[in-house]
C-alpha cells in the first residue's frame, strides 16, 4: 500500500522512474519508481530474492535497466556505469567491502578519492590527511597504518564507510551495514548518518532485518518479487507489517512443538575456549532438539560452528556425542562421529558449482559405494537422486552442474548430502540465506522434520524470524561467550534484538 | 620508542635472505681471505646487471598478481633483432640507439603478452610459457640461429665504457661497468612508479584484490597491459646489455635463466598470490642467487651443487612463510 | 553446433584434421608404415608425462618437476645398471639388474613425487613454487650423481622398453596405453579420482564437504612422480644412455598436450582422452613437419602458437571456473543473496 508521500522530481538526488529489468527469462525488478532527495535516509527491505541487489547494481551502473529511466543529481542519466555513477557521487558500500588487503588504511580510504582526481602522483601524506579526517567524522580510532587485512572485520566496515566519505560521495548505499557492529558503533553510525544528512548526503541502507531498518531511517522502500509493494514514513510501519509486505503472507510466529520429555542428551560442549574467538561454551544439545544460536557478527558464532565441526581447532574443551567423545580440530573425525555442517556460503563454501548435482550430494557416501577404492557408480547416483527426490530438489538433470539451481535448490542440495550420512547433529549456518521466500519455509519444515526424527540441530542465523519460528531454544553469543538463552515462545522479534544487541 | 627489531623484523623475507648473505660471505671470506676484495664485488656485480633487471620486472609481474617466464625469450629476442638489424642498416649506430631499438622491441613483445593477459584473461603462467617457446621459436626460425661476434662498435664501446676501475693493493685488477648504472637508474625509476605514482599503487591494488580494484574504478586492464608492456622493455634492455658485456650476440643465451629469476624475486619476499613485493627484498634476492651462482666454490660447494642450492633456497625461502602462514591460519578463528 | 561444445570433441576433429593435412602434404612418407610405427615409437616418452601433468592439473596445481624427476629417477636406474649389470652382460643375468633398476627409478619417482606432495599439502606451498624448487633440486641431484654427463653403458634388454614390439605393437605404446587407461578408470571410477576432480573445482568446498585434502594431494604427486620415472625409463631406453637435462623442452609440450586436451588448469575438469588425441595431434603434427623438413626451431614456435590459440578458444569454457564471485546464480534468479 503506496504511503502518500510527495516527491518532487526536480529536487530530488536519485530520480528512478519504470525501472525494469530482465534478466534471461527471470524479472529482477518490475516497473520500480523510486525518488531519494539530498539527505534522506531511505531503507530498503526486501526478502533475499527481492531484487534488492539488482536494484543497487543499477544504481551503481554496474547492470543498465532493461527499460525504464534513472537519473542521478542534476546532469547524470542512465544509462550509467560504474565511473559515471561513481562521479555522480554514488558510492556502495557492498558487504564484502572491497578492500585491499595488502594495502594501509590510509591508503585504502584514501585510494577512491585519489583515482577520481586524476593525480598521477601518489602521496602518503594525502593519503594519511584524507584518511584521519575520515576516521574523525565518524569518531574512530584504527591505526592508519596497518594493513587492512590484519584488522578484524567491523574495523574494516568502518575503513569502508571512511572510504566512501573520502570520495564526497552525495548517495551511500550500505548494503547490509550493520552486521558486524557493535551496538555503540551502531549508535556512532547513526550520528555519522545524520551528519551527512546535514551535509546533504543521502544514505540508503539495503537490508532485510526489520529493526534495525525501522530504527534508522526516515522512509521504508519495501520489494517483493521484483517490484516495489510499499514506501512510506518509518513510523508508518511495524515489524509485522514489514513482514507482511516483504513476504507477501503473514508468517505466524509459532514456535516448534514441545519436545518430548524422553529426549536424551545428545552434544555436550564442555568449556570450548579459542583465544580470540570464544571461551567458556557450554551447552547440551538434546536429540530432536533445535537450538539457534545468534549474536553480532563478530560474536565469535561461527568461530564456534566451525569449531564443532573440526574445522576450527579450539584451544581447550571437549565436545561429546552420545557419550564419546569427538576428536576436535579433524573435519573428518567429526564427520564419522556423526556432525554434519552446512556451511554459511554456500557458493564458495559449500558447493562444488561446476560439478553435477549427483557428484555434490554423492561426495559424503564415496566409501560407502566403494569396494577397496572402486566406486560403484550405479548405487551412488541411485541413492543421491533419492535424496535429492526426498528433499523435492527441482533437478531434470541430475548430471547437469549445480550452479544451474535455484538458490533454493542448491541449499537442499546441500542439505541432502549431509543427510545421506545419517548425521546424529546438523549444524546449519544460515540455512536460508539467499533463498526465496517458498524454499525457506519450506526449510524451515525439512527441519522440524528432521528434529521430530531424533537428529540435534544448530541453527545459527541472524535471521531472528527463522530462528523463533524453528528453535526450541535460542542461545546468544556476543563478543565470545554465551550470554542468553531464551525459550522459544517467550519472546518476540523485538525483545530478541534487543537482547542480542544490548 | 618501538624498536625496529622487533618479531616481525626477524622474520621478514629479507631479512633472512641478507642473514643468510652475510654468512655466507663470512664463510667465503673465511675459507679464502682474498674473498672480501674489490674485485669480487665488481665481480659481483657485474654478474647481477642483467639478472637484477630481469628480477625488478618479474616482481612487478608478480606484484600485480600474475607470473611471467617469457621475459628470457624476450630479451634475447630483442637482443638479437637489435644487433642483426644495427649490422644490416646502420653499422656505426651509437650505443644508446641500439640500446632504445632493443627496448622498444621488448616493449612490442611485452604488448603481445598484455594482449593476451589483460585483455583476454589467460592464466599467466601457461600464457608465458607459450610466447616464451613463441618468440625464441620465432627469433631462432625467421631471424636467425647464428652466434654473432663481430658486434657493431657502439656495442662494443658501450661494453669497454666504466664506471670505476683500477687496482687493488694485492695488484688485482678490479672494473665496473657503465651497465651498472642502467640497473641503478631501472631500480630507482621502477621504485619511483611502484610507491610515488597511482599507477604504481593500481598495480600493488590490481595485486591485492583484482574486484576491489575494478569497483573503486582502477582500469585494471590497462594498468596490467602497461605491466607486461614494461617488464618486456626491462627484458630488452637487459638481453642488449648482456649482448653487450658477452661481446657476443648468442640466439641460445639467456633462456634457462627464467628459474633462477623467479627464485631471486620470490626469495626477497615477492608473494605468488600478489599484491606484495618490494625493490630492496629483490636486490637481496638477487644478490644471494649471484653469490650461489658465482661463488659457491668459494664456500667448499662444487659447482655442480648450484641447481640444488638454488632449488633448496626456493623451497626454504617460501616454505618457511608458508609454514608460518599456515600455522597462523591454524590459530586464527 | 553441439558438437564443437565438447572440448574433445573438438579435439578428434583437430586431430583427424592435422592427420589429412600432412597425409595431403607428403603422403608418400608420411603414410608408410614406417613412418606410422615411428611415431608410435616416438610419442609414449612425452606423452606419458602429459598424463603425469594432467593429474596435477586436475587438482589445480601443476607438477613443474616431471622432467627433474624423470631424469633423477632415470640417472638413478642408468648408474645401478652401469655399475652392476654393464654392456656385453648376457640378456638373462641382467634381468635381475634390469628388475632392481626398474624399481629403484619407481620408487625415485614415488618420493619424490611424495615431496612434492609434502611441500604443497602440508606447507601449503603453491603448486608452481613447490615443483619449480623441486624440480630444481632433483636435477640438481641428476647433474651432481653423474658429473653432468651422460650415463651409458647398460646391457641390450634395457632397450627392450623403448624400442622393441610385442605382438607388432611397440612396447612403448602398450605402456602408454595402459597407462593412460589407468588414470581414466583412477579419475572416473574411483572415490580417489572423484575427490581430486572436486579438490581442484573448489579446494574449500573440499574441506567443508569432509575431504582428506592432504591425504589427496599427496597421493596426487606420488602418482605424478612415478608416471614421471615411468617416463624417465623410456627415454633412457631409447636414448640408451640418461643425462641430467634429456626432454627439457618436454615439460612445455606436457603442459601443452594437458590444455589442448582439454584439461582446466584451474582444476576440476578434464578427460583423458581428450589428452590422448592431443598427444596424437602433436605427434602428428611433429612428424608431419619433421618431413617437410622444417627446422626444430620452428617447432618450438608452433607449440607456443598452439598453445596460446587452444587457450583463446577455450577461454569461454574456464572463465567461469576462475571467478570467484557467483555472478552465475545472479544470472539464473536474478540477484545474488
Amino acid at each position: 500500500m503506496p504511503a502518500d508521500v510527495s516527491k518532487r522530481n526536480e529536487e530530488s538526488f536519485v530520480h528512478m522512474q519504470g525501472v525494469t529489468k530482465h534478466y534471461g527469462g527471470v524479472v529482477a525488478l518490475d516497473g520500480v519508481n523510486i525518488d531519494i532527495m539530498p539527505g534522506e535516509a531511505v531503507c530498503l527491505a526486501g526478502e533475499n530474492g527481492s531484487g534488492k541487489s539488482t536494484l543497487i547494481k543499477i544504481l551503481a551502473g554496474v547492470e543498465q535497466p532493461t527499460s525504464g529511466s534513472l537519473k542521478i543529481g542534476q546532469n547524470t542519466q542512465s544509462p550509467l556505469d560504474p565511473r559515471t555513477s561513481a562521479a555522480a557521487g554514488v558510492m556502495v558500500i557492498y558487504q564484502d567491502f572491497s578492500l585491499f588487503p595488502n594495502l594501509t588504511v590510509a591508503e585504502n580510504i584514501a585510494f577512491a578519492s585519489e583515482l577520481g582526481n586524476g593525480t598521477r602522483l601518489a602521496s602518503k601524506s594525502r593519503n594519511l590527511q584524507l584518511a584521519k579526517a575520515a576516521l574523525q567524522k565518524i569518531d574512530v580510532d584504527i591505526p592508519v597504518h596497518a594493513r587492512v587485512e590484519s584488522l578484524p572485520v567491523a574495523h574494516k566496515q568502518l575503513v569502508a564507510i571512511c572510504r566512501a566519505l573520502a570520495s564526497n560521495a552525495r548517495l551511500i548505499i550500505m548494503d547490509e551495514p550493520t552486521t558486524a557492529l557493535t551496538e555503540r558503533e551502531v549508535t556512532s553510525l547513526l550520528g555519522i548518518i545524520r551528519r551527512l544528512k546535514e551535509d546533504g548526503i543521502a544514505v540508503l541502507f539495503v537490508s532485510h532485518k526489520l529493526a534495525e531498518v525501522l530504527e534508522v531511517c526516515e522512509t521504508v522502500l519495501v520489494l517483493r518479487n521484483g517490484k516495489l509493494v510499499a514506501e512510506g514514513p518509518a513510523g508508518d510501519f511495524d515489524a509485522a507489517s514489514l513482514t507482511r509486505h516483504m513476504t507477501g503472507r503473514d508468517v505466524p510466529q509459532t514456535p516448534p512443538s514441545a519436545m518430548s520429555e524422553a529426549a536424551t542428551d545428545l552434544l555436550k560442549v564442555n568449556g570450548l575456549h579459542k583465544e580470540g574467538a570464544f571461551k567458556g561454551i557450554n551447552f547440551t544439545l538434546r536429540g530432536g532438539e533445535v537450538l539457534g544460536i545468534s549474536g553480532l557478527l563478530g560474536s565469535g558464532r561461527t568461530s564456534l560452528a566451525k569449531a564443532l565441526f573440526g574445522l576450527v581447532r579450539p584451544d581447550s574443551g571437549s565436545v561429546t556425542l552420545s557419550g564419546t567423545p569427538v576428536r576436535l580440530g579433524d573435519p573428518l573425525a567429526a564427520t564419522q562421529a556423526g556432525i554434519g555442517y552446512v556451511p554459511e556460503d554456500r557458493l564458495t563454501e559449500g558447493l562444488f558449482l561446476t560439478q553435477s548435482i549427483v557428484r555434490n550430494v554423492a561426495v559424503g557416501r564415496l566409501d560407502a559405494h566403494a569396494n577397496k577404492g572402486i566406486l560403484n557408480l550405479t548405487s551412488l547416483t541411485a541413492e543421491a537422486t533419492e535424496w535429492l527426490k526426498r528433499l523435492t530438489v527441482k533437478a531434470p538433470d541430475v548430471e547437469a552442474a549445480v550452479k544451474s539451481l535455484s538458490g533454493g535448490n542448491q541449499q537442499r542440495v546441500a542439505l541432502a548430502r549431509w543427510l545421506s550420512r545419517a548425521p546424529q547433529v546438523l549444524i546449519l549456518n544460515g540455512p536460508s540465506v539467499g533463498v526465496d521466500v517458498g524454499s525457506k519455509s519450506d526449510i524451515h519444515t525439512i527441519i522440524r522434520e528432521l528434529a521430530e526424527q531424533g537428529i540435534g540441530i544448530i541453527v545459527i542465523s541472524d535471521d531472528l524470524p527463522e530462528l523463533l519460528s524453528v528453535s526450541h531454544r535460542i542461545l546468544v553469543m556476543r563478543n565470545g561467550q554465551l550470554v542468553d538463552e531464551i525459550a522459544s515462545g517467550t519472546v518476540d522479534e523485538r525483545e530478541l534484538t534487543h537482547r542480542l544487541a544490548s | 620508542m618501538k624498536s625496529v627489531f622487533n618479531k616481525q623484523f626477524w622474520t621478514r623475507n629479507e631479512t633472512l635472505v641478507a642473514v643468510v648473505i652475510i654468512l655466507f660471505c663470512l664463510i667465503a671470506s673465511a675459507s679464502d681471505p682474498r674473498f672480501l676484495s674489490a674485485t669480487t664485488l665488481t665481480d659481483l656485480l657485474r654478474a647481477s646487471i642483467v639478472l637484477g633487471i630481469f628480477a625488478i620486472g618479474a616482481m612487478l609481474v608478480l606484484i600485480s598478481g600474475g607470473i611471467d617466464v617469457s621475459f628470457t625469450a624476450i630479451a634475447v629476442f630483442a637482443m638479437y633483432v637489435a644487433t642483426v638489424l644495427t649490422l644490416g642498416t646502420i653499422p656505426s649506430l651509437p650505443w644508446y640507439l641500439i640500446f632504445t631499438l632493443s627496448i622498444l622491441i621488448g616493449a612490442a613483445l611485452g604488448a603481445l603478452n598484455g594482449l593476451f593477459i589483460a585483455r583476454f584473461g589467460l592464466p599467466t603462467l601457461i600464457v608465458t610459457l607459450g610466447t616464451l617457446s613463441l618468440f625464441r621459436g620465432f627469433l631462432l626460425t625467421f631471424v636467425g640461429s647464428e652466434r654473432i661476434s663481430k658486434l657493431p662498435p657502439g656495442m662494443r664501446d658501450f661494453s669497454r665504457s666504466m664506471l670505476a676501475r683500477g687496482t687493488t693493493e694485492s695488484g688485482n685488477f678490479y672494473a665496473l661497468p657503465l651497465a651498472f648504472a642502467a640497473l641503478v637508474f631501472v631500480v630507482v625509476l621502477t621504485w619511483f612508479i611502484l610507491h610515488k605514482t597511482m599507477l604504481g599503487r593500481s598495480i600493488f591494488a590490481i595485486g591485492g584484490s583484482e574486484e576491489s580494484a575494478r569497483r573503486i574504478g582502477i582500469n585494471v586492464r590497462a594498468t596490467q597491459f602497461f605491466v607486461y608492456v614494461y617488464v618486456g622493455a626491462l627484458a630488452g634492455l637487459a638481453g642488449i646489455i648482456h649482448g653487450s658485456l658477452g661481446r657476443m650476440a648468442d640466439p641460445f643465451s639467456l633462456v634457462g635463466l627464467e628459474l633462477s629469476v623467479i627464485a631471486a624475486v620470490v626469495l626477497g619476499g615477492a608473494r605468488l598470490t600478489g599484491g606484495y613485493g618490494t625493490v630492496s627484498g629483490t636486490l637481496l634476492g638477487v644478490a644471494l642467487i649471484v653469490l650461489v651462482q658465482n661463488s659457491l666454490i668459494v664456500i667448499g660447494i662444487p659447482s655442480t651443487w648450484q641447481s640444488v642450492a638454488i632449488g633448496l633456497l626456493i623451497l626454504i625461502g617460501t616454505g618457511l612463510p608458508a609454514w608460518q602462514a599456515k600455522r597462523a591460519a591454524e590459530q586464527a578463528a | 553446433m553441439r558438437i564443437l561444445a565438447s572440448p574433445e570433441w573438438r579435439l578428434a576433429i583437430i586431430t583427424v584434421a592435422v592427420f589429412a593435412l600432412m597425409a595431403a602434404l607428403s603422403p608418400e612418407r608420411f603414410l608408410s608404415e614406417g613412418n606410422l610405427v615411428s611415431m608410435a615409437f616416438q610419442f609414449p616418452e612425452f606423452a606419458i608425462l602429459a598424463l603425469a601433468m594432467t593429474l596435477t592439473m586436475m587438482t589445480g596445481g601443476i607438477d613443474l618437476s616431471v622432467i627433474g624427476v624423470a631424469n633423477l629417477s632415470a640417472v638413478v636406474a642408468a648408474t645401478l645398471l652401469a655399475s652392476f649389470a654393464p654392456a656385453g652382460i648376457g640378456t638373462v643375468e641382467s634381468l635381475p639388474w634390469l628388475a632392481l633398476a626398474y624399481t629403484s627409478a619407481l620408487i625415485v619417482g614415488a618420493t619424490a613425487g611424495a615431496i612434492n606432495g609434502l611441500l604443497v599439502a602440508r606447507l601449503a606451498l603453491p603448486p608452481i613454487l613447490a615443483t619449480l624448487g623441486s624440480g630444481l633440486v632433483f636435477t640438481g641431484f641428476a647433474v651432481a650423481l653423474t658429473g653432468g654427463s651422460a650415463v651409458m653403458g647398460f646391457p641390450e634388454s634395457v632397450a627392450w622398453l623403448g624400442n622393441s614390439r610385442l605382438f607388432g605393437i611397440p612396447v612403448p605404446l602398450i605402456v602408454f596405453t595402459l597407462l593412460a587407461y589407468a588414470l581414466h578408470f583412477l579419475l572416473t571410477r574411483t572415490s580417489f579420482g572423484l575427490r581430486a576432480t572436486l579438490y581442484g573445482a573448489n579446494p574449500l568446498a573440499a574441506l567443508y564437504a569432509a575431504i582428506d585434502t592432504s591425504k589427496l594431494l599427496l597421493r596426487v604427486y606420488v602418482i605424478s612422480g612415478a608416471l614421471a620415472a615411468v617416463a624417465g625409463l623410456v627415454i633412457m631406453s631409447r636414448a640408451n644412455s640418461a643425462k641430467a637435462d634429456y626432454g627439457s623442452s618436454y615439460l612445455l609440450l606436457a603442459v601443452l598436450i594437458a590444455v589442448l586436451g582439454g584439461v582446466n588448469p584451474y582444476g576440476g575438469r578434464g578427460r583423458v582422452i581428450g589428452v590422448v588425441l592431443a598427444v596424437l595431434s602433436m605427434q602428428i603434427l611433429s612428424s608431419g613437419l619433421n618431413m617437410l623438413q622444417v627446422s626444430n626451431f620452428a617447432r618450438e614456435l608452433i607449440w607456443g602458437a598452439l598453445l596460446i590459440v587452444v587457450m583463446l578458444i577455450n577461454t569461454v569454457d574456464w572463465s567461469e571456473r576462475r571467478s570467484k564471485q557467483p555472478e552465475v546464480q545472479g544470472k539464473v534468479t536474478g540477484e545474488s543473496s
